[in-house]
């Protein structure tokens, strides 16, 4: 209880390389609101087409070279389904 | 410890102190007020917090939640009140809350005549909640008893995680007696079970090989999960037949199998007694009275004063009324309590006595109507 | 190597993905809260075990099972007065009141002025979505005139509720009113309230896409979320007089009142200190 819930591994979490930063979707948690894609000011985040096991598109960074860090997926996400890490690049 | 001439209603008050009361919520109520405003005066000087709440749904709400932060708390109310409070009271069933309610009855039903006395709400004591389960009530009839119970109301709510109400009513609140009164320390005082595992194995409603689960508070770092809704071990939200079915025979295990260990009455005359006379709170006193009056007048006539009415030790009942040709239950509403009775002795003739009377009903009367039976 | 989202640690995350709808203001309410909690965790002025959160009944009120705290999920309304027995016994404890605009403002109603009225140590969220979101769509005290809902389906004839106001009259010692449309304001008015002592009280503004936003025809999150971002007026230390709450004309977001009154469970204490001392 309280544990991380297997999202260490590369499997629970598609972690993107995106220049000075990874961006992190935890993909059982996305329920496909579409908000991240929306407020993202550079247009990184698309609908992906793959499903989770809830049915859900999770979102994928679909131009990650277009990441400025600003945190706003991360901020406006309702499901802590998407995150920043710093370094790399 | 010292004797002193006090009324029920102080007697009260004085045994929460003695069992530990550390927070009591209140709201002006006729008859209780004088419970509420002892206690503002004397449990701050012993460590206690009185506070007024805006109504009595707050009151009992935040008892329940002082509860939680590992106090023992109180509150006390009438009718109307009791009315307001029993959706949490509800809410301490099912989250296993120890919580004592001081409940002192006038005649009613709603506004009725705040001071002056009846037994009307018996079942609304122990049945009001919705959730079709049972709490202890515990009936004093003197100021004694009223002192004695409220202690043992405290520890029962705490022994099996419940709340807990001390049933009297406005004659027993404004009657003086004589009363040993004891000060914390000279009364055995039961403390919940605290648990025993580490936070992270601590399931707050996991009740291990008993019935009742130990019970961590808020601050201890066990991160405790109050939850109203049905829920598993954990307290997780859990909508499945098998844990409502779980939890529900848990609860009412709980209480149903410590009746024998609650059962508590006083009765003069058993010995070949052949007319009972059974009755609770301060009808008792004239119940006992009308069977002097008919012992004179040679019937074998005894006196039951059951003082737990909830939860009823039916085994127990039984063999103390056997071969008890007629019971009576006297009681001052139109009939309640007899209602119990009756579903439970099938050997006896039980016959319902109620007079209706803003204070006591009078020997006399009990004694005419106990005589058209015989 | 994967990392953990940074809040997990504030999670029970068995019980992740949470509840709500896609798109609910809720979890975006939830995550301000848990970076504000974590930012006073971390520089010691607020420690884990003395967090405590009590919600009532609804989709607001459920945030009290997702932290990894203190919590209860009590009764409809009755949030507010379970948090203060816990907070007169346990003065350590830092308690924090999560409901909606009905369990808060309707049923809640007196339990909300009179925690305000003593400036009762308790922090106060009352996550406002404008509409009673667990339970179909109906209308509440903060749904805006003239709108559909399931109760009001020809209209909602009603005013509504400036809780701004009342809080302002009654004498709260924070008052703010946030957006989940303006995250890092929202976590900034958090973590101030975290701090005061008195009664902090905290409107979110919050989006329903199920049973508020399509009702009204905003058909998916993104759209309603759009809407109150609208709608929205960003000000700097407003007064209580600028805190306009209105559909057609904007709501005000910002902090009205920062001050600090004695709180209640002070007073409490220094008055019954007096009685231990045997004086009366």
């Amino acid at each position: 209880m309280g544990e991380p819930l297997a999202i260490t591994t590369t499997r629970a979490t598609l972690r993107t390389p995106a220049g000075k930063y990874f961006i992190n979707v935890v993909r059982e948690r996305c329920k496909e609101c579409g908000l991240c894609i929306f407020v993202c000011p550079t247009k990184v985040l698309e609908r992906g087409s793959e499903r989770n096991s809830r049915g859900y598109r999770y979102v994928i960074p679909a131009r990650p070279e277009k990441c400025i860090g600003c945190r706003m997926c991360e901020y406006t996400c309702p499901d802590f389904a998407i995150f920043i890490e710093v370094g790399g690049g | 410890m010292r004797v002193d001439y006090i009324t029920g209603n102080t007697a009260v008050a004085l045994g929460s102190i003695a069992a530990g009361l550390k927070f009591y919520a209140g709201y002006p109520i006729t008859p209780t007020s004088d419970i509420f405003e002892l206690l503002a005066r004397e449990l701050p000087k012993r460590g206690g917090y009185v506070v007024q709440f805006e109504d009595e749904i707050a009151s009992i709400n935040a008892a329940i939640g002082a509860s939680w932060a590992c106090a023992k708390s109180m509150t006390a109310t009438s009718g109307p009140g009791f009315s307001l409070m029993v959706e949490a009271l509800s809410l301490a069933v099912i989250t296993e809350t120890p919580v004592v309610v001081a409940y002192v009855m006038r005649a009613g039903p709603s506004t009725g005549v705040p001071t002056r006395s009846g037994q009307y709400d018996v079942l609304q004591a122990t049945y009001g909640f919705h959730g079709g389960l049972v709490i202890p009530v515990l009936a004093p009839a003197t100021p004694q008893e009223a002192f004695d119970l409220t202690v043992k109301a405290f520890n029962v709510s705490e022994k099996l995680r419940t709340p807990a109400i001390v049933l009297s009513d406005a004659v027993i609140a404004h009657t003086y007696g004589k009363v040993v009164v004891r000060e914390p320390g000279e009364v055995e005082v039961v403390e919940r079970a605290k648990p025993t595992v580490p936070p992270e194995s601590y399931r707050p409603y996991d009740p291990g090989d008993g019935l009742v689960p130990p019970m961590a508070c808020f601050g201890e770092g066990y991160n405790v999960l109050v939850e109203s809704l049905t829920h598993d071990e954990r307290g997780y939200y859990a909508p499945r037949s098998d844990v409502q079915r779980k939890l529900m025979w848990r609860l009412y295990r709980k209480i149903a199998e410590s009746s024998p260990e609650l059962f508590d009455y006083s009765a003069a005359y058993l010995d070949g007694c052949d007319v009972a006379l059974v009755s609770y709170g301060s009808t008792s006193l004239s119940a006992l009275v009308a069977t002097k009056i008919l012992r004179r007048e040679g019937y074998r006539a005894c006196c039951i004063r059951l003082r737990t009415l909830f939860p009823i030790y039916e085994e127990g009942i039984r063999k103390l009324l056997e071969g008890v040709e007629k019971v009576f239950v006297v009681e001052n509403n139109i009939g309640l309590y007899y209602r119990e009775l009756r579903g439970i002795l099938k050997d006896n003739a039980v016959i319902s006595v109620p007079i209706i009377d803003l204070d006591l009903p009078q020997p006399r009367e009990v004694v005419e109507v106990v005589k058209q039976w015989l | 190597m994967a990392v953990a989202h940074p809040l997990d640690r504030y999670l029970r995350t068995d019980r992740i993905p949470t509840m709500w709808c896609p798109g609910c203001g809720l979890g975006i309410l939830l995550g301000c809260m848990l970076r504000a909690l974590d930012r006073r965790i971390k520089e010691g002025s607020l420690r884990r075990e003395n967090v405590g959160f009590v919600g009532g009944i609804g989709c607001s009120a459920r945030m009290s099972l997702y932290p990894y705290f203190d919590s209860a999920h009590v009764i409809h309304g009755r949030a507010i007065p379970f948090a203060l027995g816990v907070k007169v016994v346990k003065p350590e404890m830092k308690m924090v009141v999560i409901g909606g605009d009905g369990d808060i403002a309707a049923i809640g109603g007196n339990h909300i002025l009179h925690a305000i009225r003593r400036n009762a140590d308790l922090l106060v969220i009352m996550a406002n979505n404008m509409v009673y979101g667990m339970t179909g769509g109906q209308q509440a005290p903060t749904t805006p005139r003239g709108l559909y809902t399931t109760t009001t389906p020809y209209g909602n004839p009603e005013r509504e509720i400036n809780m701004i106001r009342l809080a302002a009259a009654l004498g709260a010692n924070y008052i703010a009113r946030g957006s989940v449309t303006h995250p890092p304001l929202l976590e900034q008015m958090i973590y101030k309230a975290l701090g005061k002592r008195g009664l902090a009280f905290v409107e979110v503004l919050s989006t329903c896409p199920e049973l508020f936003g399509r009702h009204i025809g905003f058909r998916n999150p993104v759209d309603l979320y759009n809407e109150l971002r609208k709608r929205v007026i960003v000000k700097v230390r407003p007064s209580v007089d600028e805190s306009d709450y209105s559909w057609e004309r904007g709501f005000v977001v910002g902090e009205f009142v920062d001050r600090d009154e004695p709180g209640f469970i002070e007073i409490l204490y220094e008055y019954t200190s007096k009685a231990r001392g045997g004086v009366g």
